[in-house]
């Protein structure tokens, strides 16, 4: 017994300097929390709508290459969520949006005295896809969609036309909180009627595909990206605004004719973020890119160059403002 | 009559038992080969996809919607970061909760009240645990949503009890018999406990802990409550720092359009992740048995 006290005692030793190690190692934590507050500045904080995601990413990510010591977060909250809760409540620096600001949010910036600036950074072509079976279908009237997708309108292809289909409609959208769902609300349904609630809401594009792939009588809608990822699986729906059909393509959304369902995309920066170093090279750096190639890789449609000279000189405007 | 019945019981009885010997034998084996041959069939699956995707440009780019451009370094980095905070954080308040329950607490009503609480918080869902960090570390704390410290301290609260709960029946393997020796040579409680007890418990201590933080690096829920970022670019420079984790990076991928992303990239992030687990493991077994031979 008097072997094995003995014999653990260098043990206990051991402990002591493990303990000794923690102590210094939660010290030294401690130290870390008060200089943080100087290493905040290399931090930038995005949230916001998850169809301007990966363009945000594209950009992120080559920024994040020739500024490695800058952490960077970007998170999918959807454009409304992005504002209500990142954004306006301070805890963002940037906010994606498929849909511009609306004007309760920019109340609620106000309230916590922050100011958005509002910057384009590309086009975005809502598409309506259906099944590649469903063959009875190429072309919907913007009527004919707003009574698929209104609340109280058609539950039966056939209610729409007599030569279609006697079976229920099965509806994939995007979820309450998306920019989508707000802007395709809008085009469609406008203010008089309401979108309606029984379909399948999500912010999960793939989520979408795969409800239409899998029945012949489903429709969906979202951003044109991921159409233009997946054109064999399934069908986009020419849409009719009273010119004829016009189907979706980079094309038609760059040059207006792909109405109403095309759009601008923006990002958001907070004026005040702009004293942060890490923020002004992000956000003239992004303004750089924003009509290169890289935005039609990632499936939108880029911003004319004039458009992003305009974005440089409001953006510069604005730092000198706040570094003045 | 009465031969009779004795027999067929008996005939009957050696029968039915060997047949049924036989049946629950290769119910047995085959309930033991769906668990192998499915973890065997996922992991091949995995490693297949993973092939020409895993390599050193993945391990060190940030994430890019180009699956061909696409890194894993902000998650991995991140995971990192997070285990050891959670490690340093549960480490000593599961060894300590352990051994004052074992120790010094008395038998009464309301230590038994507490080791109840601690059984029933092991089975807590953790998604509960995230709205937890959420509302304490996030909220009252303020330290940050999505932060180092906010996931560590999140996920340290959701592996606690288990750890505190293989520590308790390590420290309690000890025989009593040592404990007295040690009284009896003169040395005091915390000098038994010192000297005694923790090293004998250490290796069992130590198993319990690793068994918990492999639970806790694939924890995904607590970090999606916590709103850890979906994706982050660039390393972690402060323990406020917005992080990343593995399983969450992977789910994200999993959502992207390109089918290179839905079964190249997410499997090699999965082996990357499967990867610095066993790792992780292993390194703690190697200092466990180091541990058990010295004592």
């Amino acid at each position: 017994m008097s072997r094995d006290s003995t014999a653990s005692l260098p043990a206990g030793l051991g402990r002591r300097d493990f303990l000794a190690a923690a102590s210094v190692g939660l010290s030294g934590g401690l130290a870390g929390c008060t200089g943080v507050f100087a290493a905040e500045g290399n931090n930038v904080n995005i949230a916001g709508s998850s169809t301007v995601f990966p363009v945000t990413e594209a950009i992120a990510s080559s920024f994040s290459e020739q500024n490695p010591t800058v952490n960077l977060s970007l998170s999918k909250t959807g454009t409304g969520g992005g504002f209500g809760n990142f954004f306006c409540a301070g805890r963002t620096d940037i906010n994606n949006a498929s849909r511009s600001i609306a004007d309760a949010e920019i109340e609620q910036c106000g309230n916590n005295d922050i100011t958005p600036i509002e910057l384009q950074v590309a086009t975005d072509a809502l598409t309506v896809v259906v099944n590649p079976d469903a063959d009875w279908i190429d072309c919907l009237t913007v009527e004919q969609l707003r009574e698929i997708w209104r609340a109280g309108g058609a539950t039966h292809w056939s209610d729409i036309n007599e030569e279609w289909p006697d079976e229920p409609f099965e509806l994939y959208g995007a979820a309450t909180t998306s920019g989508t769902f707000d802007y395709f609300n809008e085009a469609i349904i406008g203010e008089e009627e309401n979108h309606r609630s029984d379909y399948h809401a999500t912010e999960r594009d793939r989520t979408i595909v795969q409800g239409v792939q899998g029945s012949e009588y489903a429709m969906g809608y979202f951003g044109f990206s991921y159409y233009s990822e997946n054109p064999d699986s399934i069908k986009a729906i020419s849409v009719d605004d009273g010119d004829g059909c016009v189907e979706p393509s980079i094309q038609t959304a760059m040059n207006g004719e792909y109405t109403p369902l095309s759009r601008p995309l923006f990002i958001y920066v907070a004026k005040e973020s702009l004293e942060k170093a890490a923020v002004r090279d992000f956000a003239r750096f992004y303004m750089k890119r924003a009509a290169t190639d890289l935005v039609s890789e990632v499936g939108y449609v880029p911003i004319t160059e004039d458009k992003r000279d305009e974005n440089i000189e409001k953006l510069k405007a604005a730092i000198e403002e706040v570094t003045a | 009559m009465a031969a009779d019945t004795g027999e067929t019981p008996a005939d009957g009885f050696g029968r039915v038992s060997r047949t049924k010997d036989v049946a629950f034998r290769l119910l047995a084996l085959a309930a033991t080969l769906v668990g192998i041959v499915s973890l065997a069939a996922l992991l091949l699956n995995v490693a297949v996809d993973a092939v020409g995707w895993l390599d050193w440009q993945f391990l060190t780019n940030p994430p890019h919607p180009n699956p061909y451009e696409a890194g894993f370094l902000p998650a991995l980095v991140g995971s990192i970061a997070i285990m050891l905070m959670i490690a340093l954080v549960t480490f000593p308040l599961g060894v300590g909760a352990a051994v004052y329950l074992e120790e010094y607490a008395n038998d009464g009503y309301l230590t038994r009240f507490i080791q109840l609480n601690i059984a029933n918080l092991a089975g807590v869902p953790s998604v509960v645990y995230g709205l937890l960090g959420l509302g304490l570390f996030v909220g009252l704390f303020n330290i940050g949503y999505g932060s180092v410290l906010a996931a560590a301290f999140t996920i340290a609260l959701l592996i606690l009890p288990i750890v505190i709960i293989s520590a308790q029946e390590a420290i309690r393997a000890v025989p009593d018999s040592q404990r007295q020796a040690s009284y009896g040579m003169g040395a005091t409680k915390w000098q038994t406990i010192r000297n005694v007890v923790l090293p004998r418990a250490m290796p069992g201590i130590m198993t319990g802990t690793i068994l918990a933080l492999g639970r806790a690096i694939g924890e995904t829920a607590p970090l999606i409550m916590i709103a850890a970022p979906t994706t982050v670019f660039g390393l972690p420079n402060s323990f406020f720092s917005k992080v990343s984790a593995m399983p969450l990076q992977i789910y994200n991928w999993a959502s992207y359009p390109q089918t290179e992303f839905q079964y190249g990239v997410v499997a090699a992030g999965v082996v990357t992740l499967l990867v610095v687990l066993l790792t992780i493991n292993s390194i703690a077994i190697v200092i466990r048995n180091r541990y058990q031979q010295r004592t």
